[in-house]
């Protein structure tokens, strides 16, 4: 168990840099997710408190001692990938065991730790069986186990469920959350799901081309984005933006208006904020989403319980909300 | 599999007479081979030549591997195994570290020497056969395994062979061993070389026959009888002019230097498959 402190990093490959200084102080078993669309650098910031990349500038710390010119191995980090990055040619005990072989840990003492780890994990029928014999929920697990094992001071995750089915994902990720919980170890997860990010997060850092947009408990993030990015990415339907001439809130300089389709409700043509022609129906079950055209030729999604009535496919709607849902943003992207 | 039982018709017979033919057609050469080293001298140059085993077979086969023409045939085999396993070995080693150094480390000039080593593809050892000769014989090595076994032991082939092998081996996994605590060289004999098995045995037959075959660098280099390979052996035992040959004790050691190259591909062929069927997913 560990602090992991970024302070300022920066990332440059050649002549581009990719990321342009990221600050964070992560407390000693706190959950950390850092999330954001492909190429933020999100996977390289990982890398580098790793040690596979080096820091251009700034400074990693791992429990408070500098660690830019330190090995990998000697960062007492663990990091599971995304391909999970097995030996193929070595059984799951072997496998597990081979961070422990190489620090000279002696054997009765391997034999118990990569136990104690499989009964955790439920690997324990499998301790003699090749990887390629597994499936892949089971190789998840006996990445896992791998960094269990070695007892380290953080866990590096690095997108280690996008090669899963959506079922066997969800599954996953409460065992990891609950493994984490379990061993309280200081943890670093980086993914591009936000699901993901909303769920296992204690605190989430979005990111956006090589920048820290926001960092945040989940709930924090998604009801009070910090900027219009945030507020895009993160929720699913994604929030609405509508041009706030469009609505009459230009006023104080904001650009852009966004709401979130659960903050929004139909009402007659007549008394709505803004119109909408109704394109089609999403009908999920618990809930529903409506998809409507705006006048400028935007959707506009919607969300409503299932219960409730939808409107005809062509039929004119109002769009109405509570003012202080309402997200309002400058022509930057910055939240006003 | 139960369809292949069902097509059992008359084509099925009639394809296994035309490859049963067809072999028979490669095998007869060897058969006479084989026919030739049982009988006598005298029955050899009497025409029509014999398709039957005669009762010369142990005769000929202790003349040729004690005492041969030139040199007993025992000792060119030995020279001959000495020198194969030598070359595919060195070869093995010397290319597996090469490709291991191009493909996991940046060094400077590092694609200027993958070029270098690949540009040796072009020159066979017949075109550097006279100053390979003139460096050889410096280091006083004519006569010698060493001489026979050096110049022929890097392989721009094989280092191109495992570099791409390497090349198709995920980052991740250098990088799951790095974080693991394994330094370079632990990771190429851990991770690398276990992984490399198929390919390894696949280049040593490979490797191992071309070794078995060298003819013009052991003929250059080997003065001493004691020193010469079974393949040039072979050649040396033809007569030159009007001299007499020995054609039973030929065929014999013919045969004999076939037995080594067979027997390596039968051995490697089966780990070599199982390799095969190891790596599959």
């Amino acid at each position: 168990m560990a602090t992991i402190t970024l302070d300022n990093v920066h990332k440059k490959f050649g002549d581009t840099e990719v990321i342009h200084g990221v600050s964070i102080e992560i407390a000693e078993g706190e959950f950390i997710v850092i999330v954001g669309p492909s190429g933020c650098g999100k996977s390289t910031l990982l890398r580098m408190v790793a040690g596979l990349e080096t820091v251009t500038a700034g400074e990693v710390r791992i429990a408070g001692a500098r660690v830019n010119e330190t090995e990998p191995m000697d960062r007492d980090i663990a990091m599971v990938f995304q391909n999970y990055a097995l030996y193929p040619h070595m059984s799951v005990f072997d496998n597990m065991a081979y961070g422990l072989k190489i620090a000279r840990v002696p054997q009765p003492e391997i034999r118990d730790r990569v136990a104690a780890a499989a009964e955790m994990l439920q690997l324990e029928a499998f301790l003699n069986r090749k990887p390629r014999e597994l499936s892949g929920g089971q190789r998840q697990r006996v990445a896992m186990g791998r960094a269990i094992v070695r007892k380290p001071k953080a866990f590096l995750f690095d997108e280690p469920l996008s090669n899963l089915d959506a079922k066997l994902r969800v599954q996953m990720r409460l065992e990891i959350k609950d493994l984490q919980k379990e061993l309280g170890i200081t943890s670093l997860y980086v993914t591009h799901d936000q699901v993901e990010a909303m769920t296992l997060a204690d605190r989430m850092i979005v990111m956006n081309e090589g920048v820290a947009e926001q960092v945040g408990r989940p709930l924090d993030v998604y009801s009070n984005p910090g900027t219009e990015f945030v507020a895009g990415f993160i929720g699913s339907p994604a929030t609405n933006f509508l041009s706030a001439e469009a609505v009459g809130e230009s006023g104080r300089g904001a650009a852009k208006l966004g709401i979130r389709p659960e903050h929004a409700r139909l009402c007659k043509p007549e008394s709505g904020f803004v119109r909408g022609r109704m394109t089609y129906a999403e009908a999920l079950g618990a809930e529903t989403l409506l998809h409507l055209r705006l006048p400028d030729g935007a959707l506009f999604t919607l969300r409503q319980d299932g219960g409730g009535s939808i409107p005809h496919e062509g039929d004119d709607c109002g769009i109405i909300w509570e003012e202080r849902n309402q997200l309002l943003f400058l022509p930057d992207g910055g939240r006003l | 599999m139960s369809g292949m039982v069902e097509k059992r018709g008359l084509s099925y017979w009639m394809i296994h007479a035309g490859m049963i033919l067809g072999v028979l057609l490669i095998f007869f050469p060897i058969w006479l081979a084989f026919v030739a080293s049982t009988v006598s001298q005298a029955d050899i140059v009497k025409p029509p030549m014999p398709l039957w085993p005669g009762d010369q077979f142990f005769e000929n086969y202790r003349r040729a591997l004690f005492s041969g023409v030139n040199a007993p045939v025992a000792v060119m085999l030995l020279n001959s195994a000495v020198m194969a396993i030598g070359i595919a070995v060195g070869k093995i080693i010397i290319s597996l570290l090469s490709a291991f150094a191009i493909v996991y480390f940046r060094f400077p000039c590092r694609q200027l020497v993958f070029w270098l080593i690949f540009l040796t593809l072009m020159l066979p050892v017949e075109v550097r056969i006279v100053p390979t000769y003139e460096v050889v014989a410096r280091f006083g090595m004519l006569n010698s395994y060493s001489g026979l076994i050096f110049p022929l032991i890097a392989s721009a082939t094989a280092t191109f062979l495992f570099r791409q092998f390497f090349m198709t081996i995920p980052d991740e996994l250098a990088e799951a061993a790095r974080v693991d605590g394994s330094r370079p060289m632990r990771f190429f004999v851990d991770i690398l070389l276990p992984m490399s098995r198929t390919n390894i045995a696949a280049l040593f037959v490979i490797l191992f026959i071309y070794g078995w075959n060298q003819y013009l660098w052991p003929l250059l280099i080997t003065t001493d009888p004691q020193m010469n390979t079974i393949v040039m052996g072979i050649k040396q035992m033809f007569p030159s002019g009007d001299d007499f040959a020995d054609w039973p004790v030929i065929m014999a050691t013919s045969l004999l230097a076939m037995i080594p190259p067979v027997f390596v591909v039968i051995l490697m062929q089966k780990l070599f498959v199982r390799g095969l069927m190891e790596s599959e997913k």
